[in-house]
């Protein structure tokens, strides 16, 4: 009996020939990453089980990306960056992409195959659930807590239960109005937020394959939401080649056995799905975006790890160029590399850049912004009753701000063409 | 063992940003007096409607105090989903909870308690919140796996802790694995 990829990874890195979905084994780690929320926390606990003078395992594994509360005057935000900075200083951390210098980067899921750091058959833990993203790189991937952390810092292992592995096949075209946020809201419509607890989630088919390295991981991105273990996307030539040009390492890509054992197996056709929405307040509930063009919103939101990609901005701007929006539309690009990137990507000879500006949507600093809410001076967080369409990952109660807020959660597409209308808007409208 | 207490009851899918929102994060888990800050406003996030079921409207942490004065949370299905922020369980701790029954745990949530050892995250069989009101008094049995509610006098079976019960008995990953010589190996190795 074959294995799955996820499989495979682990039991390479248990030292084991196969291992078994259910059991739970030591793996060994070859990235731990973490930001400036949980970063403080696991540090603090590390100190405490391994000694004040005590050395990490390893310190060209460990990378350090803060990038949540960055632009705000909140001095407790601020402090917990400070205690990043002393640590990695102490520790002698390369890999440390501090606020305020010319290597800061912005929101870690991006900013992490950016560096070349998610490479295909590794094992990746970070402080973060959304830690899930690098699984489009063919590796395994997953978010931990502090104390699971501190762990890794001190021993460079963590136990892990071996998931079993559900699979998604989406064959037929994808349509130039379908984005990955489209399929795998789909995915979590028909499985819910607890559809795949415990499990990998694996996105395979020639929809899956067409899709480029930024899109792919949009769809490992929001394994999470489905109560997903890990995503994973088996590695081909865009892979490879994508990792080639960033990663200092050399890695082994791995792909299923022939034989592979998959929990359940789901099939979709790409060309038949329409633009999707998640209404308030669950990323389970999806509903075609033509079904809720009489929902009349405040504001859009367009960024984070989900949505905040040059792709992403390149699918917004399709639709912007050359019209005004009708509702405040905040741009929050991902990473200092994407907001390069919105200067130096054009279309009709104009720069992203200027057709958002032109279009009269407010253009944020690259970090998770009002993804998450954040403090009260946090740029497009929502502070009372307003309705949003935005491109993030989850539309929990608060999750934006307020509580009494509402957030629809949608693709780039959507979003944008929700901007220009002022409702939620199919963005078929916009693309003959 | 026992746990004994009054119960704050929640519905499905109860998720981080409800246990704690994210405004609050900055605290220092390990300085008292921030730490405490985490008890104050645990389960803040839970809509007013859901505060408490069935009615709502009951704060799980009254207004200036930082504990709660219910000791066990019932929630049905998906407890603990969305992000892996360890403040989740952490907050629930030092508000003073001692167990949380839930049908199913998102695992990031579930692996936090454990690992961190902060709580009892314990599975019903069932979907039992429904048969619970906040207020109501408690006791859970975990010799016998099952939890009665006193007030009405009905009682329910629970999962037994499974493969987890290493860790929880152990009271968290760093003594489980002093335990089994582990971390000793690991510290010894880097003098
Ligand atoms: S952008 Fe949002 S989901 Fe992504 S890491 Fe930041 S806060 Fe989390």
């Amino acid at each position: 009996m074959g294995m799955t990829i996820t499989e495979k990874i682990l039991a390479k890195h248990a030292g084991r020939d196969r291992v078994t979905p259910g059991e739970n084994v030591w793996v060994d780690v070859d990235i731990l990453l973490t930001h400036d929320v949980t970063g403080p926390g696991t540090i603090s606990i590390f100190k405490k089980e391994f000694g004040e003078k005590a050395k990490i395992w390893d310190n060209d594994k460990v990378v350090v990306i803060p990038d949540h509360y960055i632009f705000t005057e909140d001095q407790h935000a601020k402090r917990n960056v400070e205690f990043l900075r002393s640590f990695a200083h102490e520790q002698d951390i390369e890999n440390f992409y501090d606020v305020g210098t010319p290597r800061y980067k912005g929101v870690c899921h991006v900013a992490l195959p950016e560096e070349g750091f998610a490479r295909p058959g590794e094992v990746l833990f970070g402080t973060d659930s959304h830690t899930c993203t690098a699984g489009a790189f063919g590796e395994f991937a997953t978010g931990i807590g502090n104390t699971d952390a501190a762990f890794i810092l001190g021993t460079g292992k963590l136990w892990v239960k071996i998931p079993s592995t559900a699979r998604f096949v989406f064959d037929g075209e994808m349509p130039d109005y379908l984005m990955a946020k489209d399929l795998i809201l789909k995915i979590i419509g028909d499985i819910g937020v607890d559809g795949a607890s415990y499990q990998a989630m694996e996105f395979a088919g020639d929809a899956v394959q067409s899709l480029n390295i930024e899109e792919r991981m949009t769809l490992c991105n929001m394994v999470i939401e489905a109560g997903g273990k890990n995503g994973v996307i088996a590695p081909d030539d865009r892979t490879v080649e994508y990792v080639k040009a960033r990663s200092r390492k050399a890695f082994t890509p791995v792909q299923n056995d022939t034989d592979a054992v998959f929990a359940s197996e789901r099939k979709y056709d790409a060309s038949k799905l329409r633009p999707m929405v998640a209404k308030p307040h669950s990323p389970e509930n999806a509903e075609p975006a033509e079904n809720l063009s009489d929902v009349k919103v405040d504001q859009v939101y367009i960024g984070s790890c989900t949505g905040g990609k040059l792709t992403d901005f390149i699918a917004a701007a399709r639709i912007l160029n050359g019209r005004k929006t009708a509702v405040d539309t905040f741009i929050v690009p991902a990473t200092t590399d994407v907001a390069k990137g919105l200067l130096e990507k054009k279309i009709d000879g104009k720069p992203l850049r200027t057709i958002f500006e032109e279009a009269g949507c407010r253009i944020g600093n690259a970090t998770c912004g009002a993804c998450l809410g954040g403090p009260d001076d946090t740029f497009g967080r929502l502070n009372g009753e307003e309705i949003c369409v935005s491109t993030t990952n989850r539309n929990f109660p608060g999750r934006m701000g307020s509580k009494k807020s509402q957030v629809f959660l949608a693709s780039p597409l959507t979003a944008a063409a929700t901007a220009v209308t002022g409702k939620i808007t199919d963005p078929r409208k916009y693309l003959a | 063992m026992t746990i004994t207490g009054r119960v704050y009851v929640v519905g499905d899918n109860v998720d981080t940003d409800q246990i704690i929102p994210a405004r609050h994060l900055v605290y220092n888990t390990h300085s008292p007096e921030e730490r405490k800050l985490f008890g104050k406003y645990a389960m803040s996030g839970v809509p007013d409607e859901e505060s408490g079921l069935p009615n709502g409207g009951i704060k799980f942490v009254n207004e200036g105090s930082y504990e709660s004065e219910f000791y066990i949370v019932v929630g049905g299905k998906n407890f603990g989903c969305g992000s892996s922020r360890e403040h989740a369980p952490l907050a629930l701790q030092v508000a003073g909870v001692k167990a949380v029954i839930a049908q199913s745990y998102a695992r990031i949530f579930y692996r936090n308690s454990v690992d961190g050892g902060f709580l009892m995250p314990l599975e019903s069989v069932d979907n039992i919140h429904k048969s619970f009101s906040t207020g109501d008094h408690a006791v859970i049995d975990l010799g016998n796996n099952s939890i009665t509610n006193s007030t009405t006098g009905e009682s329910f079976n629970l999962r037994s802790l499974g493969d987890a019960a290493d860790i929880v008995n152990a009271g968290g990953i760093f003594s489980y694995a002093r335990k089994i010589g582990m971390i000793k190996a690991v510290v010894s190795a880097n003098v």
